[in-house]
């Protein structure tokens, strides 16, 4: 097997944030989801869109809303040539600062043109409205050159207050292993369990760590141990939980491999959760070799081996 | 105030580290060079801080693991900021003027290569009104530039001399990751990316990890340390609103602010973190620097730019020219947030 590098693996993070919306926000998304804007009166007299929630002078709330056009004039902008995902648009567009007709502070948003040379500073850009706006910045989708055709006309007064958003965030990452465990997951495939021994203290971990957290020095020295060991500590799993595998009760445990100073957690079956101890001597189930990858899940699970107990003396300073 | 002084400083700087999102195994030698350098060992470190964030390369609680790295037994005094490790060193700075340790090491690391760097920097805007439209780092700071060529606070011809300047310094650092001799004409003859902002105005997407050990002057341990003290004649940050359209985007009223408070009078050489060309050009406007000043001998952020660490790594070859005796009294900046938001100025001199 060649050594090539770490292993990778394409990792996705996604969360949904809801965030609330305090009293000016609140009214400044409401008034989108009825394809209006509204700037915030600064204690200058100034009009800023979108409103401050506090301001930046008398730290006041802001509580003067008043409504802006929803056309205005680029101040600055940037092109952006490689959209990145959830922009608002998904070819070449430009970012820019626009002022409002009405407002005295820019909006940061998009403008939708087709190539750099269709847009310059005090372009007259116009708001592209949502079909179904919900009241998010994102009611508006865009800004484009303003033509001749009519103005937006505010949709209706009334429905209800927004008093949250909620905005999606999606992550896409390259993951890789250290060098260290991409040599365990690699041993895994072939049915082999790496650790590394400290060269300091001596003790071998399993998975490695690539440090030895004790003493700050890399860990080099391979070790193979085998797949037989005993359960430190466990706990046994009587709540229901999303994405749960198995049925409750189950027990969950720390193994030590024989020839391993850290204990790792997996999944003891084959026995009564009521008969399970410290101490209890484990031997791993591996699934069938076709399939195997580079991961922890070629062990199925342990079970037990019906070897005597260990003296709890043997294995005292590894819990 | 006690005398404090940088007396170590170690860096990895590269386009892809082919490794953990935790930075273990760049940082296990990075402290082991600097207890090379100082002469000392774990037990002499009295604090350890670290910068970085579980953004850039999608692990959870990397700082946690990163302490790995340290070897936490006996337990260490530890902590960390969400910023450029700058401001670990910072947060070092004020824990020994407190008289609660002595010594600090300071730490900062980050794979921005994992992910989209540009798109995971809008995580850092407003969450209500600018996040959801995913304003990218890079579109923010074209967008900061054209204020500026527009308004005639500097033009394309300055932003290429940084550009050609800082790519043919960085020649000579081994750490550099974009590094030729290049003309103003040669940046000029490039293509514009991110109008009006080229590739080469904007920092490299750059893999890396930095340390910088830091010790009072009266520390117990510290005539027992075989390398060279940069004395810290000042250390201060600033920061400004979060909204752009609350900024000027073409000065830096927190550098200058940070710089005044400083006092940046008779420094000769100034690193300052510039991630895109005319930022450097709002530095060092705010910070009044003359042109006797020498800029970025390392090459700066535009030639390599770990997030997490290109602030701290100002501060190290800030040192690193006073140690070598070829700056009396130098100057080191570090930048956070969008468009320059967060800036802090340190300076150090020779004794």
């Amino acid at each position: 097997m060649t050594e090539a590098g770490t292993l990778h693996a394409p990792m996705k993070v996604e969360f949904d944030y809801t965030r609330s919306l305090g009293p000016t926000l609140s009214e400044f998304m409401t008034g989108l989801k009825r394809r209006q804007i509204l700037g915030g009166v600064l204690s200058d007299g100034t009009i800023a869109v979108p409103p401050p929630e506090f301001d930046a002078e008398t730290y006041e709330p802001i509580t003067e809303m008043v409504p802006v056009q929803d056309e205005g004039v680029v101040q600055t902008w940037a092109w952006v040539p490689e959209p990145v995902p959830g922009q608002p648009l998904d070819r070449p567009f430009a970012f820019a600062h626009i002022l409002l007709d009405g407002a005295d502070r820019p909006l940061l948003h998009a403008v939708a043109v087709d190539s750099a040379d269709q847009i310059e500073t005090g372009l007259r850009v116009r708001a592209v409205w949502a079909d179904e706006p919900v009241g998010a910045i994102t009611d508006v989708r865009w800004f484009e050159p303003a033509g001749d055709a009519a103005a937006t006309t505010p949709g209706q007064e009334g429905g209800e207050a927004v008093t949250g958003i909620i905005s999606p965030v999606h992550l896409a990452y390259d993951f890789a292993a250290s060098p260290e465990e991409s040599k365990f997951f690699r041993g895994l495939a072939e049915g082999k369990i790496l650790g590394q021994r400290c060269p300091t203290c001596g003790k071998v971990y399993v998975p490695p760590r690539g440090a030895c957290p004790v003493d700050g020095v890399p860990t080099t020295t391979e070790v193979e141990v085998p797949d037989t060991g005993i359960v430190t500590t466990f706990c046994i799993v009587n709540v229901p939980f999303l994405g749960q595998k198995i049925t409750p009760p189950y027990v969950s445990a720390y193994m030590l491999l024989d020839g391993a100073d850290i204990a790792f957690l997996h999944l003891l079956l084959g026995v009564d959760p009521a008969d399970v101890r410290m101490g209890m001597r484990v031997k791993a189930v591996w699934k069938p070799r076709d399939e195997w990858g580079t991961t922890i899940e070629n062990i199925s699970h342990f079970e037990p081996t019906g070897e005597p107990d260990a003296d709890f003396e043997t294995y005292k300073v590894h819990l | 105030m006690r005398d404090v002084a940088v007396v170590g400083f170690a860096q990895r700087q590269m386009k892809e580290f082919d490794g953990s999102p935790t930075c273990v195994e760049l940082l296990v030698p990075i402290f082991a060079e600097l207890f090379e350098q100082t002469g000392w060992t774990k037990s002499d470190i009295g604090f350890w801080c670290s910068g970085s964030s579980d953004y850039l390369a999608g692990r959870s609680f990397s700082f946690v693991s990163a302490v790995d790295a340290i070897g936490a037994l006996p337990p260490v005094m530890e902590s960390h900021v969400e910023m450029d490790a700058a401001w670990a060193l910072y947060e070092a700075w004020v824990k020994i003027q407190t008289g609660l340790v002595d010594t600090a090491l300071v730490y900062g690391f980050g794979k921005s290569s994992a992910g989209q760097l540009r798109r995971i920097m809008s995580l850092q805007m407003d969450p209500y009104t600018v996040t959801p439209l995913w304003a990218d780092a890079v579109s923010i700071a074209a967008m900061q530039a054209r204020s500026g060529l527009q308004g005639g606070a500097w033009d394309e011809e300055q932003m290429a001399a940084v550009v050609a300047r800082s790519m043919s310094d960085a020649t000579d650092n081994e750490h550099a990751i974009r590094a030729k001799a290049t003309s103003v004409e040669d940046v000029l003859a490039q293509p514009v990316y991110a109008d009006p902002l080229r590739r080469w105005d904007c920092a490299p997407v750059s893999d890396g990890a930095a340390a910088i050990v830091i010790s009072a002057a009266d520390a117990p341990a510290f005539d027992r340390l075989k390398s060279p003290a940069a004395w810290i004649t000042g250390i201060e940050h600033r920061i400004e609103p979060g909204a752009l359209s609350n900024r000027d985007l073409t000065v830096s009223t927190s550098t200058a602010s940070a710089g005044a408070a400083v006092g940046v009078d008779g420094v000769d050489l100034a690193e300052l973190h510039a991630p895109f060309s005319h930022q450097e050009l709002i530095l060092g406007s705010a910070l009044g620097l003359g042109d006797d000043v020498r800029i970025n001998p390392s090459g700066g952020a535009l030639t390599a730019n770990p997030m997490f660490t290109a602030g701290l790594n100002r501060i190290g070859e800030a040192a690193r020219q006073i140690w070598a005796g070829s700056s009396q009294r130098a100057l080191a900046h570090a930048t956070s947030g969008p468009a320059l938001q967060q800036n802090l100025v340190m300076t150090m001199e020779a004794r």
